[in-house]
Parts: C-alpha cells; structure tokens; sequence
C-alpha cells in the first residue's frame, strides 16, 4: 500500500535541506514557496530519506486571489506518495513558476498544459508553447475569469494561429 | 500469313472464319472466308482486333471477378461475410465500385505536373495488361509464343515500377516519393532473385519460350525445381509490392503511398493494374512451375489453367490476410542475403544435375526432385537460422536485467500521514485550508 | 561513399489511417530514418475539465465516458474513486465488485484494441485487428446487459453501479471469459512466434527503467521494462487487496515486451475477474440516497485518486468548494504523459517502425486531448 507522506512531517524534512522554503502544511500538503521549488524537488527526488523518482501528477488550480500549482509525487523505491503546493500569482499578477523538467522530464507535457489552460509560466521549460489550444488563442480557459461561449473566438481565429504546413524549413 | 500463326488456335479460327479462300486456312478444313481473296490484310487487322479485344475484357472481367472473390475469402478470413449486397453473393459488388468510380470527380493537385500525372495510369495499365500476350491459357490458345517470353515477362513487369515513380514524382507529394523510392528499391532487389531463379527453369526446359516449358515440364517443376519456386514466388509477391512486402502502398504508414492524390478512373486504373499484375503473376507461375495447362484428358486444358490459376490466386490472398508488413530494410536484406544465395545453390545444384542427366525424361525429373528436395529444405532452413531472428525466452524475463528497486525501502512510520504523533491532536488529517475560497 | 541527402518534413495526420484519432506529427526523415518528430496535440480537444466544472458529480460520469473511449469503465471507475474519497462516501460491497469485474473486462478489450491496432499498424490487414475485436464485440455484449451501453458506459455512480447485472449475465460472463482464454491463446499462437512480428518488434524503440519513470511513464510500457509498478498491487483501490494476481513483466522494454506484457494481462485479468465472481456477495449496489444523495456536495478541500488504467496511472485531482460541482477537475491522463518519450522512441528509427512504436505506447485521442 502507498503510504502518504504526512505534511508536517515531509515539511520538516524539507526544511532541514533547504531552510525557508516551505511556506505552510496542512494534512498531506506541503505549500512551498514558488521560488525554491526548483530547489525542493531537486532534493525531493535525489535524497535518500525521499527517492521521489517519479512524478505523478502536475496541476494548477485557480484560487481566484492566487494560483496553486499542485505536485502530485510517487517515490517507487518507497512506495511512499506526497503533495507537494505552490501559491503563485497573488493578486493575479503575472504567475510563474520554475519548471520542474530538468528534473522529472514528465512534468514536460504537465507543464506546457497548465501553461495552455490556465496561463502560468513555467520558467526554464525547454519547449514553452501552448499544446491543446493553438499559438494566438485568447486568453486561458481554465481560468475562472475566462469568459466561456465567447463567440469572438470563432469569428477571429487569427492567421498565424495555424501553423503554415509543411515546408523543408 | 505464317505457318506458326495459324497453329495457333486464337489466331487461326478468327482469321480463318474472315479470310477462308486463302490456301493455308483451306488445308486446315475452313471452306470459305467472309473477306474475298486478296484482302488476308484486312483479315489480319481485324482478327488482331478481335483478339486484342478479347483478351483486354477478359482481363479486366478477371480483374472485376478477383476483386469480388479477394473480398468475399477477405470477409471468410476474418470471419465476416465480406460483400453480400449486390446480386447473388455480392457479385455485382466490384461492377458497382467501378461505376463508382467512373464517376467520381477527378481531382489534380494543383502542384501536380499535370502531363506526367495523366499519362502515369495510362504506363501502369499498359505493361500490366501486355503480359497477357504470351501467356497460353489452354492448348494453342494465346496470343503469341514469343521464343524470348521469360525476359519478355522479366522486361515488362519491371516497367511498372516506372509508372510508379511518374506517379509518385508528378504529384508532388512527399508521401507519394517515398513509396515510389521504396518501390524502385524493391524492384532492383527482387529483380535479380526473381531472374536468377527463373534460370533454373530456363535450363530444364532448354528454351525461353513458354510453350516450351510447358512442353518440358513433364511433371510440374515446383516439384523439380522447389527452389525456384520459393524464390521466384516470394519474389513475385514483392514485385506485385503485395503483402508482406507492400511497402510501396503500406496503408498504415503511408496512407496510399504513390496513390495518395490519384482520384476517379486514374485512380482507378491503377487499382486494376494491381489486380492485373495479380493475375499475371498467378497465370506466370502456373505456367513457369504448375506445368500450365497440361492435365489429363476428359478435362479440356483451359479448365486446367483456370484451376491451377485460381489456387495461385488464393495463395497469394492467403499470404495477404495472414501476414504483417516486414521493414523496407528487412525486405532489402531478405533479398540480397537470403534469396539470392538460393537461387545460386539452385542454379548450381540445376546444372551439375543436368550435366549427368542431360535432356531429362520424366523418370529422370524425378531423380533430380529426390535431390532439389532436401537441397531445398537445408538451404531454407539455413538461410532462416542466418536471417531470422532469435526469439526471446518468455516468459521468463531476462533475470540478469537490472531489476528497478519497487517498494524495498519504507519512510519512516511516524512520517504516514496521520501517523504523526504531536500534529494528530490540532489538526484534522483531511482538513484543508485553502481549498474553495 | 555516402549520397549526400536532404531531410524532408512531412505531416503525418491529423487524418492518417494509423494515428490512432487525430494526432499530427511533424517528421523530419532523412531517407528512411527519422531526424525529428514534433507531435501536436489537441485536434481532439474538448475541454473536458473545463465542462466538469459547470456539471454535478453524477453527471460528469458522462464526460469521463468519453475520454479514453476505448476503457471507458475504467475511467468511471478512477473519477468515481477521487469523488468518493472527496466526499468520504463508503461504498456498497457488491457495487465496488461490479465495477473492479467491469474494469477488469474493460482492461481485457483496451488491450485486445491495442494489440489489435499494434498488429495493424505492422501492416497486418486487418485480420489480427479483428480477431481482436471480435473478442471486444462480446465484452461489449456484457456491458450492454449491466447498463443497456456498450462504449460510453456511464456505469458507475459515487458510492457503487448505478443497477446490479442482470440474471443472465453471470452465465455469459462465464462463457465469455473461457471464450476470452481461448481467443488470447489463438492470437498468441498466431502472433507471438510470428517471424514477421517478431523481426519487426524486437530491439525497436527500447527505453531504459530510468528514463521511463523519470518521464512519468506507467502502465504496461513501465512494466515491460521489468519495473513492479502496478497500482493495484502497490496501491490496493477498491477490493484489489483481497485479490491475488500475477504481475506480469518483462525486460526488453522494446515494442515487442510491450505487446507482450498488455497479452498476459488481459489473460492477467480473466483470473482477476474470477476471483472476483468468487467473492461477490449480495446486497445493494449502490448506498441509499439518504447517505449518497444525487446532488452530492462534498466538503471544501481536494483529493486525488489514482487507478492501474489500462494504459496507465490514470489519476482524477478534484477540488471542491462545497458546490455542487467541482472547482476544479484535472485529469492525470496516461496517454499524454506516456507520449512524453515519443521523440526519444522514434528519432533516429526506421520510418517504418514510427506508427509501430506510437501503437505501441497505446494511447487514445480522446484522453490525450480531452
């Protein structure tokens, strides 16, 4: 059976390697500060007491004040799982956060969704583009301010949003 | 009008019936001709005419024949019905998909070299429906015994591989040139093998012509020349670029390959040029290895051809359904390192046999399949061990592969959540803070 | 001497006989090897979180339908899971039965499909592809008895099925499963020593333990690299702990292992489901609407729960503010993350091999766009 990390506990832990990243834990999440997140998971995944090799699930969620990019991880070795939460974007502003491919190149097609449909930046991600919505669409839908059944959409589907085909370039 | 025309009986009852005052045709009992003397041209022409007419509808009925039976044993393989609609069994099924596609729209791509792309179905369709003319469906029944008929088959059928880079190069599609790439090079590997195995053959009967090879095959030489026969089938079924070795078309990888921008009757044509080659191909190896027409008696001999030419058929619709599509590179290796090496074991086996039985009788052919036979078999069989590939031995996996550590480690049991001994107390395991603001 | 060649780029699909829906990929190939491979993705996308957010609980069962619409059951089976541990609701017994016996059978028809395509995809023209889905057409069959559906089944509901299987479906479930033995063994007969198969699958597309799990890769392409990962031996859902079942691996981690280990675990799945039959007891399939009204309102917070897809790890993540509906959905979809690899899979492979190693990774549109 995967056994859960506690927050608190996996909190504690984290703040032995990289002091003053975690923000708060509650049950089995753990907020870290978006800046060191980079830092968090690199240890996360690397250190002895962790050997989270695998992550599971990245999502964000609108919290309408700030955004929560969710971390969802698995260590096999352990069979162990943790939560990891990053508030980014408070007060809406621009929200980005590091990406976490260098180290887990799964989160690759994780990150680049989020970005689609919820807008954040992944910064340092190799490939940084939308991929269910093409180049040039209007804003992020998964956002809460999106506005749904926006019939501008349809009507002003803009040239360079198709890709031109082909080509030897 | 010469002598070895009116031998033959296609030739002869055509032209005989039209110019029946000339002498030649008076000495074969035709009393009296439609034409008055002095007009044996016209007769000529006419007759020729006739016979082109007959054998290019013939061709293509064969063609509407064999697509419906290819799809009826398609639909019984796969344990379905296949066509049923149309008339008794579906038979109309093929008429109404070629009324269909006379009437479809013809599309040009707009980038197409239009003269190349129109003229590209007319070479698939003309070399494919000439290989007709030397074939003998029954006893004096062709069109003409060339005395060079297996380098005339060997010449005519390699033209088709042109047509097909017209077609893949005119359209202007990138798809379409690499099936046609892949075609010229299945053309160039299998012509070799196919050529080298028709020599054993050859050298049996002592003659290029195919009337003379039925005339030698005392037994059919798929049981003289095993060999031979393996190759030059496996050959045949890669120069058709039939499966497994359509490459050329190879619908999961290439859609259609060179047909992809064909529509209506262009592409059309092809398609019956494929089923032509089909039937070619059967109608080749019956004659080259099935002993042609030849049976025995009450039977007339164009039901012998028929027969032995539907079974080919079948055999070559069975290998269809049955097997997967090798790799362009397999299929060139497959070529080069295994059917070529059997043709030249053939061919020597053939000639040193043939230099202690020069001119084998029939009880002399026999000797010589007592001896092809194991050479055969060996020969396939290592040819196989050389080429194939080893298997794996599943089900057990590999017990030196390196093994990922799953679950062989545990965190510490005060770190499971809800576990925890001094935050259990103030705080909910499940509570969260920030959720649903 | 080498001719000097020039690469040439080529769409392949949206509408392409073998991409499996409407994927499209930029390939690069230089004569028959392939130099680059750019995937695009959402020709089939459909804003399935989005819509979630706008229906109850019970009503995005529907959506989940539609995802991967070749397991659809499991996909019920794994939303069905995050809401109940959203909302802390007990399921009935004989509910949580049904539907592991209808995830189980819904295994058994993913992978046929898939191994069905594989075979198509190697060029096979269509007879191992419907072998395959002959065998699906009867699963299907049972699927219509338990909830009048056959694709998008719409089964399940928070707390159980949404009505217990029907009289005469346990004795056609019986004959189907042998039906289901019998078939797996003709088609391994007919595959697994096949020359052609073989040549053309072994040693293409292998990816090492590391690599794979650093990617995130689950399911049956982590298995035929010999990793033990299988959530329902790691992570028990439902009443997997009470089941005892193979876990079937092996080491080459090619296209061929993949193919492989998806046969045995469909063969895997029939001893599942027997044992589930064993132990199914009577009662009701779902809880009373007292305890599990139709509008279910969990409490604010969020939950993430996680099945052994056919495919892979296919995860829900919901978050509720006490509505109605849920705040947010997302889906953890195998198929996306498992394509993550694809360019290490193909570049530098034979053009031949490209829709034979994407078949392999077995993926559905519908999941990977949503």
């Amino acid at each position: 059976m995967t056994t859960p990390w506690s927050g608190s506990t996996l909190a504690k832990a984290i703040e032995a390697f990289a002091p003053g990243s975690v923000e708060s834990s509650a049950g089995a999440d753990v907020w870290v500060k978006p800046d060191s997140i980079s830092t968090v998971c690199e240890g996360l995944k690397s250190r002895p007491e962790f050997k989270f090799d695998l992550l599971s699930s990245l999502t964000a969620v609108d919290y309408i004040d700030h955004f929560e990019v969710v971390y969802h991880l698995t260590s096999l070795p352990m069979n162990a799982s943790a939560v990891l939460k990053a508030k980014v974007g408070r007060g809406r502003t621009e929200a980005s956060v590091p990406s976490v491919v260098p180290i887990w190149r799964g989160a690759d097609y994780q990150e680049r969704e989020v970005w689609d449909l919820m807008g954040i930046r992944f910064e340092g991600h190799p490939n940084h583009k939308r991929i269910m919505l093409w180049e040039g669409y209007p804003g992020h839908p998964l956002r809460k301010d999106y506005v749904t059944y926006d019939q501008s959409i349809t009507l002003s589907i803009p040239d360079d949003a198709t890709e031109k085909l082909g080509g030897d370039e | 009008m010469p002598e070895a025309f009116l031998d033959n009986s296609l030739w002869r009852n055509i032209y005989c019936v039209l110019a029946g005052d000339s002498s030649t045709c008076a000495a074969r009992d035709y009393s009296s001709g439609f034409f008055p003397a002095g007009m044996e041209w016209l007769a000529f022409l006419v007759s020729a005419a006739i016979i082109i007419f007959l054998i290019v509808n013939a061709v293509l009925g064969g063609v509407i024949v064999l697509i419906w039976g290819e799809r009826r044993l398609f639909g019984r393989f796969q344990s379905r019905t296949g066509p049923n609609r149309w008339g008794p069994f579906g038979t109309l099924t093929s008429v109404a998909d070629a009324v269909k596609t006379m009437f479809k729209e013809d599309l040009v791509p707009a980038e197409a070299d239009k003269i190349l792309f129109n003229l590209a179905p007319v070479l698939i369709a003309a070399p494919a429906l000439t290989v007709f003319a030397i074939i003998p469906w029954g006893v004096g029944t062709y069109v003409a015994d060339l005395n060079i008929g297996v380098l005339f088959i060997m010449a005519i059928t390699s033209l088709t591989t042109l047509s097909v880079l017209t077609a893949a190069w005119s359209s202007a599609n990138r798809i379409a040139i690499l099936s046609a790439l892949r075609s010229v090079a299945l053309l160039i590997s299998y012509e070799i093998p196919m050529a080298l195995a028709l020599v054993g053959v050859i050298m049996l009967a002592g003659s290029m012509s195919l009337g003379d090879i039925i005339a030698a095959q005392g037994i059919p030489f798929i049981i003289v020349q095993p060999l031979a026969f393996f190759v030059f089938f496996i050959a045949a079924m890669a120069e058709m670029a039939r499966a497994p070795f359509d490459l050329t078309e190879a619908e999961s990888e290439l859609a259609a390959g060179y047909l992809n921008d064909y529509a209506s009757m262009k592409f059309g044509l092809f398609f019956l040029a494929e089923f032509m080659a089909e039937i070619s191909t059967a109608a080749i190896v019956t004659t080259l290895f099935l002993s042609g027409w030849k049976g025995f008696d009450p039977i007339p001999s164009h039901f012998w051809f028929g027969a032995k030419l539907i079974f080919v058929l079948f055999v070559i619709i069975w290998f269809r359904m049955t097997l997967p599509r090798l790799r362009v590179d397999q299929v060139l290796k497959f070529a080069w390192k295994g059917l070529f090496e059997l043709t030249m074991i053939n061919i020597i086996v053939t000639a040193v046999l043939l230099a202690i039985l020069p001119n084998p009788s029939t009880s002399e052919l026999w000797i010589m399949a007592a001896i092809n036979w194991p050479v055969a078999i060996i020969s396939i069989w290592g040819v196989s061990k050389l080429l194939g590939t080893a298997p794996y031995s599943h089900p057990q996996p590999d017990p030196n592969a390196p093994s990922y550590p799953v679950g062989s480690e545990s965190i510490p049991t005060d770190a499971v959540l809800g576990a925890e001994p001094s935050n259990a107390a103030n705080q909910a395991p499940q509570a969260q803070q920030e959720g649903g603001n | 001497m080498a001719v000097k060649t020039q690469p040439v780029t080529v769409n392949l699909g949206p509408q392409h006989p073998s991409t499996h829906g409407v994927f499209r990929m930029r390939v690069m190939f230089d004569g028959e090897e392939i130099v680059d491979v750019e995937p695009v993705f959402g020709y089939l996308h459909r804003g399935s979180e989005k819509l979630a957010e706008e229906r109850t609980y019970t009503q995005i069962v529907t959506l989940t339908d539609r995802m991967d619409y070749v397991s659809s059951m499991l996909n019920n089976q794994a939303y069905i899971l995050a809401v109940e541990k959203l909302a802390g609701i007990e399921p009935s017994p004989r509910g949580v039965w049904l539907r592991m016996i209808a995830g189980e059978l819904q295994r058994i028809a993913s992978h046929l499909v898939a191994t069905g395509f594989l075979l198509q995809d190697l060029g096979a023209l269509g007879t191992p592809l419907i072998y395959s889905m002959r065998e699906r057409e009867n699963i299907l069959d049972l699927f219509e008895m338990l909830c009048g559906a056959r694709i998008t089944n719409s089964y399940l509901r928070p707390g159980g099925v949404f009505m217990d299987a029907p009289g005469e479906f346990w004795p056609a479930l019986d004959r189907g499963l042998d039906d289901i033995v019998r078939s797996i063994d003709d088609l391994e007969t007919y595959l697994s020593g096949n020359e052609i198969v073989f040549s053309r699958t072994k040693g293409t597309a292998v990816l090492p333990q590391e690599l794979l799990i650093n990617a995130s890769i689950t399911g049956p392409m982590l298995r035929a690299s010999g990793v033990d990962w299988d959530l329902r031996h790691r992570a028990p859902y439902d009443y997997y702990d009470r089941i005892s079942f193979e876990r079937k691996l092996h080491t080459a981690s090619d296209n061929y292992a993949r193919y492989w280990v998806r046969v045995q675990e469909a063969r895997e799945s029939v001893n599942i489901i027997r044992q589930c039959i064993d132990q199914i007891e009577p009662g009701p399939v779902r809880p009373s609407f007292d305890d599990v009204p139709r509008l279910i309102r969990p409490p604010s917070g969020d939950a993430y729960a996680a099945i052994e897809g056919s495919k892979g790890e296919l995860g829900f993540y919901l978050v509720s503010d006490g509505g109605i509906a849920p705040y947010r959905m997302h889906v953890r979809s195998s198929s996306l993350i498992n394509l993550t690899l694809l360019r290490d899979m193909l570049i530098g492979g034979q053009f031949g091999d490209l829709f034979v190693t994407f078949g392999s990774v077995d993926l559905n549109m519908g999941e990977v766009d949503r």
